[in-house]
């Protein structure tokens, strides 16, 4: 077991499984195919992303150094929040960019869903959390991982 | 964050709960990036990142429904990305079955549009900052704008400031006029720290140039040296548009908001090395690096030696100088192979207005002839439709390319395609 300390971006509890990405998280790329398609399992269609490409990532502890590409992504999260196709919580290794943050507020302001965020997790975080771990985040942004 | 007065009175719902969720959630946003206070909106004009009335997108379309209903409406004139469809752009019967049912809600969405403040119907682009649209901000202009491409070339190009805000959170930005002050607004936000050294023996291609940048600095200010001594001094409608599809490479494969070019773009002209933060990371790119970028693009066709359907030219959309090269180049590669028309569809994509212009001119002629077609679409929503992903397409474009299953190839292997059609070898 093994413990980090972030910023609660926005402060939640939660236990859910991790879903790693070790390169930056491409919001619309990955969750474009499951909007479309109604997948609630949201998996994964970036094809640049070998770490996600074809995992599901509704329920996952969704850990990432950030998120990259279109602006659309804020708007891309909160239709996955708003649709039930989210993440359980998303970790970031280091400062949250602007998209996510704009999708984890918008999920928190203008729907019911509670979509917990930390960032400046570091680097180690990264190194340390794999695909499959049990990862538990508290509202300080405590995030503890069992593996 | 220090508010005014009146924007605590909006926070606490002077004018109703939906401008107070409005401003706390710009509110929200500026304090996650430690921002002090708000400034005011000074560019003309918003940009809109989201024109596509996507069935599933029915979140969005409550949300502004909801702005609509309060009164919550922008304070300023806005832009927003090409529209999604356009019958004249080739598809099958079953395609189009299918983009009837994705974008059912197209005729709906562009009546909230205009009644939140969509300038005209032809407002519909990419590229809202080019002359023949008429968004054009000025340097050290305040925007409250999303669409990766359309705020790195308002930033890097034009010098005026805006963060690369998501969809919804430029809405927001233009509806209470002021945005958060944090990040590309800031003097500091603005200096690099990454020195591009560009060492290639010739001017390597936007779309690859600006991919290589993207993935390796991700969000971070990159400041190219040895690009001027291909493309020199001047911001021309040649460097202008390779400054817009470098940039959109570099947004779309990486997180890029911002770049400085030595000696063109206005901030690196007027400060120069002082851009630099101390202790800036260098990237070399060199013809080798610009090679194993490329090679490292992956090809998910089902049949990765299939013959391309469909080619789009175009994203972000062509200006005007774009238009008249490609279609003279297209002719000389056409007659070089002995040819008449292009041997696979072809699509090249331009804002309605550049659009408009063109088709005034001989080369609308000429280009027609050759049977490609000219479109305003978005080539990525078309991209979108299941039955039109599983399709062989080929691209220019390396935003394309990053966000659907199109094949990315650059401009000479392009015009060669079109006039030979089908996969040539290995290397193509």
């Amino acid at each position: 077991m093994r413990t980090f300390k972030g910023r609660p971006v926005i402060p939640g509890k939660t236990t859910a499984e991790a879903l790693v990405s070790h390169c930056g998280f491409n919001t619309l790329a990955s969750f474009q195919k499951s909007l479309m398609s109604g997948d609630k399992k949201a998996t994964c269609s970036d094809q640049n992303n070998p770490d996600l490409y074809g995992k599901p990532m509704f329920g996952k502890a969704l850990c990432m150094p950030q998120t990259i590409g279109s602006t659309t992504g804020g708007m891309v999260m909160y239709c996955a929040s708003a649709l039930g196709q989210q993440a359980a919580c998303l970790l970031f290794s280091g400062p949250i960019d602007s998209l996510a943050a704009a999708g984890a507020i918008l999920s928190n302001i203008w729907t019911d869903v509670s979509l917990p965020t930390v960032d400046n997790l570091g680097d180690d975080f990264l190194a340390f959390v794999k695909t499959g771990m049990t990862v538990t985040v508290d509202e300080d942004g405590t995030v503890t991982i069992d593996g | 964050m220090e508010l005014t007065r009146d924007q605590q009175e909006i926070r606490d719902g002077r004018d109703g709960e939906t401008l107070a969720k409005v401003m706390r959630s710009l509110i929200m946003y500026g304090e996650t990036f430690g921002a002090t206070h708000m400034v005011k909106v000074t560019g003309a004009m918003g940009h809109l990142v989201t024109s596509f009335g996507l069935s599933v997108m029915k979140p969005v379309q409550g949300l502004m429904q909801e702005l609509i209903d309060n009164g919550a409406l922008s304070s300023q004139p806005f832009t927003v990305d090409p529209r999604p469809i356009d019958k004249n752009v080739p598809s099958n019967l079953i395609q189009d079955i299918v983009f009837k049912v994705m974008y059912s809600r197209q005729a709906y969405y562009e009546k909230q549009l205009s009644e939140l403040g969509l300038l005209s119907g032809d407002a519909f682009t990419c590229t809202c900052y080019m002359d023949e649209i008429g968004n054009t901000p000025s340097k050290g202009d305040i925007l409250s704008w999303a669409e990766s491409s359309a705020v790195v070339y308002a930033n890097s190009v034009l010098g005026a400031r805006c963060n690369r805000n998501s969809g919804i959170i430029e809405l927001f930005g233009s509806i209470v006029g002021y945005v958060p002050y944090f990040g590309l607004l800031t003097d500091e936000g603005r200096k690099a720290s990454w020195i591009i050294e560009l060492r290639t023996r010739t001017l390597p291609p936007a779309q690859l140039l600006g991919s290589a940048i993207g993935l390796r600095v991700t969000e971070e200010v990159p400041y190219i040296k040895g690009l001027q001594s291909f493309l020199g001094n001047e911001l021309n409608d040649d460097t202008k548009a390779y400054c817009k599809d470098m940039g959109a490479a570099a947004a779309s494969n990486g997180a890029v908001g911002l770049y400085h070019i030595e000696g063109l773009t206005p901030e690196a002209v007027e400060l120069g090395d002082s851009l630099l933060l101390p202790n800036a990371n260098t990237y070399v790119i060199d013809d080798d690096e610009i090679a194993r970028v490329r090679k490292s693009y992956p090809c998910i066709w089902k049949n990765p030696a299939a013959t391309p359907k469909l080619c789009f030219v175009g994203c972000p959309h062509l200006s005007s100088k774009q238009l008249h090269d490609w279609t003279n180049n297209l002719e000389a590669a056409l007659a070089k192979s002995g040819q008449k028309t292009v041997r696979i569809p072809t699509v090249f994509t331009a804002a309605p207005a550049v659009k408009d212009e063109f088709e005034k001119t001989p080369d609308f002629a000429k280009l027609t002839s050759m049977k490609v077609i000219l479109s305003d679409i978005c080539p990525l929503m078309y991209m979108n439709n299941p039955k039109c992903r599983t399709m062989p397409v080929i691209t220019n474009s390396n935003k394309l390319r990053t966000y659907t299953t199109a094949r990315y190839h650059n401009d000479d292997e392009i015009l060669a395609l079109l006039a030979d059609g089908g996969i040539r070898n290995e290397n193509i």
